[in-house]
């Protein structure tokens, strides 16, 4: 789950982590009320989950309250690579007089977290990595050792930080590091990390990834679901518990596995068709899921087939066949479906099927992947 | 011949007296595979089905002398569960379960290399391991696997995901081909046991003669392992990798699973393993009848 700027500042202060004083705003006089609590000249941001803001003209300086309101005016309601701005962030302008780079990830490869940590902040890192990769100091992290302050202001030194922003940039390590492991992210980021004038080091922007796998001990996460950046489709099958990403095509996939929805959607794509979206519902699927997935997919209006592809190793067959039966008595679905099901209790489940009187304009089974997604192109395409 | 496990694998299930524990678990042992305990805190002295509950994994090891253990327990408590199995001296654990925290599984991956160097996890969030005919722990339906015959050529199967993984199992049965071992790493960000571990088994084995490998978009395990078989995997290969159609930035399901930063692609993946000489099909039927060809070849 991607946290917008404001979101990942105010996760960041939870770990006392400084950040500028600021607050959210919906309406143009609640951008004036965040200014003149947070103090002029104030910045007013732009939240999207979208790079480039500032070149979109989504960040804007304002002295006093009529700039804000033309500013905010403005902002709100933006179009920034087709991310309406529904919502700004005005926080009390920062001087500057350097700006850093800091982030901690999991390293797959290696198996332990990464720091990355470069005195080139304020770009994107991918362009500082291509330019100047002896810019940017990476330092692998053993999970079960942690971080300590002395190994972060080593780091920071590596990265050639001056020695007045040494003890600060330490500090604010130790405390993202915090951050990245007891808050589950999958990412915490701060570009800019900045030096002040006065010497204080201080997050300037959040960029905050959640792992939710890890939502069931963190209920604060509550509040940040709600305003997850989903469209129609993918916010119903939200509600069903439901791992759905909605795409472009128009022929509808279930799946069991996410290797499997995934391989579906290629092989969907070989034989000359477009896939409406991803739906993978996973292990242990029963009738109930199946219906949930059925109504999601009936939702998309571009979907003109639907092709159901399960291999059982934990859902069984007689189950999804149970669920396709009660689901066709449940919902009317616009679209055929083509079914392809092997693997754990598939004979019982093809006998269900072929035993419900199901029409087969409604329904079709068929033996392979490769024939099921042919025939589900070419009922599309009808 | 076999990879990690074989027909003397004795094996305890961790949450044998769960739904999925005990469903599987007795499954696995209709199978043939050796069930010789659960553990359950709290419910030593029952049984399931005639399958001894231990209060813990020591207890169960004490008792049994299991080597093995099936961790089939909710997220909140499988990493838990799993260094008790180390602790307790079991060498092999399968953890299927999905949805561990990526940091859970990080801290308990490093414990396990850090604390017990000879416990090898493979999972989470996997389907487990079968050696058809022998031993089969997690949630393979075994009716898919064909075992392997004494002159050859078997192939063994090492997969990223699940569902695949039978897929690439239910390939081979149709074409007749035996499987030495199929195991199934997982699709989370940290997998105990990766492709390298797999291929270097299999490689050393001598009832496998030729190998399927079945990765996904994300992260880079399948370009190392390409380089891994360029430099020592002298058996032949096919492979299939999926999510070619999947979108940048989008979590496709598996937690490791997905594109970003142009990183992680099923392209870059397919010319890795095709440089490594490795046949690469775009789908896994293709992958499947490759890997026919392979064995007719090698007769």
């Amino acid at each position: 789950m991607d946290l917008f700027e404001y979101q990942g500042k105010q996760y960041f202060a939870r770990f006392d982590i400084p950040v500028s004083p600021g607050d959210k705003a919906d309406t143009v006089d609640e951008a004036v009320a965040a200014a003149e609590g947070a103090g002029y000249p104030v910045v007013v941001k732009a939240q999207v989950q979208v790079g480039g803001r500032g070149k979109a003209g989504g960040i804007k300086l304002a002295n006093n309250a009529d700039e804000v309101r033309t500013h905010a005016g403005n902002i709100l309601g933006m179009d920034i690579k087709g991310h309406v701005v529904k919502r700004v962030w005005v926080e009390h302008a920062s001087d500057i007089d350097e700006e850093y780079y800091a982030s901690f990830t999991l390293d797959r490869a290696a198996k332990k977290h990464l720091l990355m940590l470069s005195a080139q902040g304020g770009v994107e890192i991918e362009a500082v990595a291509e330019k100047d990769p002896d810019a940017i100091v990476k330092l692998h992290i053993d999970p079960v050792v942690g971080l300590d302050s002395a190994t972060a202001r080593q780091a920071a030194i590596d990265a050639k930080i001056p020695e007045r922003a040494l003890d600060g940039t330490a500090d604010i390590l130790v405390k993202l590091y915090r951050c990245f492991t007891e808050g589950d992210c999958d990412l915490a980021e701060i570009n800019p990390l900045i030096l002040k004038p006065t010497g204080e080091v201080h997050a300037l922007d959040a960029k905050v990834t959640l792992d939710g796998n890890a939502s069931f001990r963190h209920p604060e996460w509550a509040e940040y679901a709600a305003t997850e950046e989903l469209d129609s489709r993918e916010q119903l099958a939200k509600t069903h518990g439901l791992q759905y990403i909605g795409l472009e095509g128009t022929v509808g996939i279930i799946a069991n596995g996410a290797g499997l929805a995934m391989s579906t959607l290629d092989v969907v794509n070989q034989v000359g068709g477009t896939a409406a979206n991803f739906l993978d519902i996973g292990g242990g699927a029963n009738a109930d899921v199946m219906a949930a997935a059925l109504e999601v997919i009936n939702f998309d209006q571009n979907v003109t087939s639907i092709f159901i592809n399960i291999f059982g190793g934990i859902t069984r067959g007689e189950e999804v066949a149970k669920g396709i039966v009660e689901a066709l008595g449940r919902v009317d679905l616009r679209a055929p479906i083509v079914i392809r099901l092997d693997g754990t209790n598939a004979e019982e489940g093809r006998k269900i099927l072929a035993e419900a009187g199901i029409p087969e304009s409604k329904l079709r089974s068929e033996a392979t992947m490769l024939e099921a997604a042919r025939t589900a192109v070419a009922l599309a395409k009808n | 011949m076999s990879i990690f496990v074989n027909e003397n694998t004795k094996v305890i299930v961790q949450g044998l007296t769960g739904g999925q524990g005990k469903y599987h678990g007795l499954r696995n042992r209709d199978y043939g595979t050796n069930v010789v305990g659960g553990v359950t805190p709290g419910k030593g002295g029952q049984d399931v089905d005639g399958i001894p509950i231990f209060d813990s994994v020591a207890d169960a090891v004490a008792a049994t002398g299991a080597t093995a253990s099936f961790v089939a327990v909710p997220p909140k408590a499988a990493p838990a569960a799993i260094l008790e199995a180390a602790a307790a001296g079991v060498e092999f654990i399968v953890c299927i379960t999905e949805g561990i925290p990526a940091q859970d599984e990080a801290r308990v991956f490093n414990t396990l290399v850090a604390k017990y160097p000879n416990t090898r996890l493979l999972g989470p969030n996997c389907p487990g391991i079968i050696s058809p005919g022998k031993c089969n722990i997690g949630i393979t339906a075994g009716e898919i696997a064909l075992p392997p015959t004494a002159t050859g050529p078997n192939v063994g199967i090492v997969s990223r995901s699940g569902t695949l993984t039978y897929q690439a199992l239910y390939e081979l049965k149709q074409k007749g081909i035996g499987v030495s071992t199929c195991v199934g790493i997982g699709g989370d960000p940290v997998p105990g046991t990766n492709f390298i571990d797999c291929l270097r088994e299999f490689e050393a084995d001598p009832e496998t003669h030729a190998i399927i490998m079945i990765g996904e978009i994300g992260g880079s395990a399948e370009e190392e392992a390409a380089e891994f078989i360029s430099a020592h995997v002298s058996k032949p290969m096919s492979a299939y990798i999926a999510g070619v159609t999947a979108p940048a930035g989008k979590k496709m399901g598996h937690a490791g699973a997905i594109v970003s930063g142009g990183k992680g692609t099923a392209q870059g993946k397919m010319d890795a393993l095709a440089a490594a000489g490795v046949r690469v099909g775009l789908n896994p039927t293709e992958a499947g009848e490759l890997m026919a060809e392979i064995v007719s070849g090698l007769g």
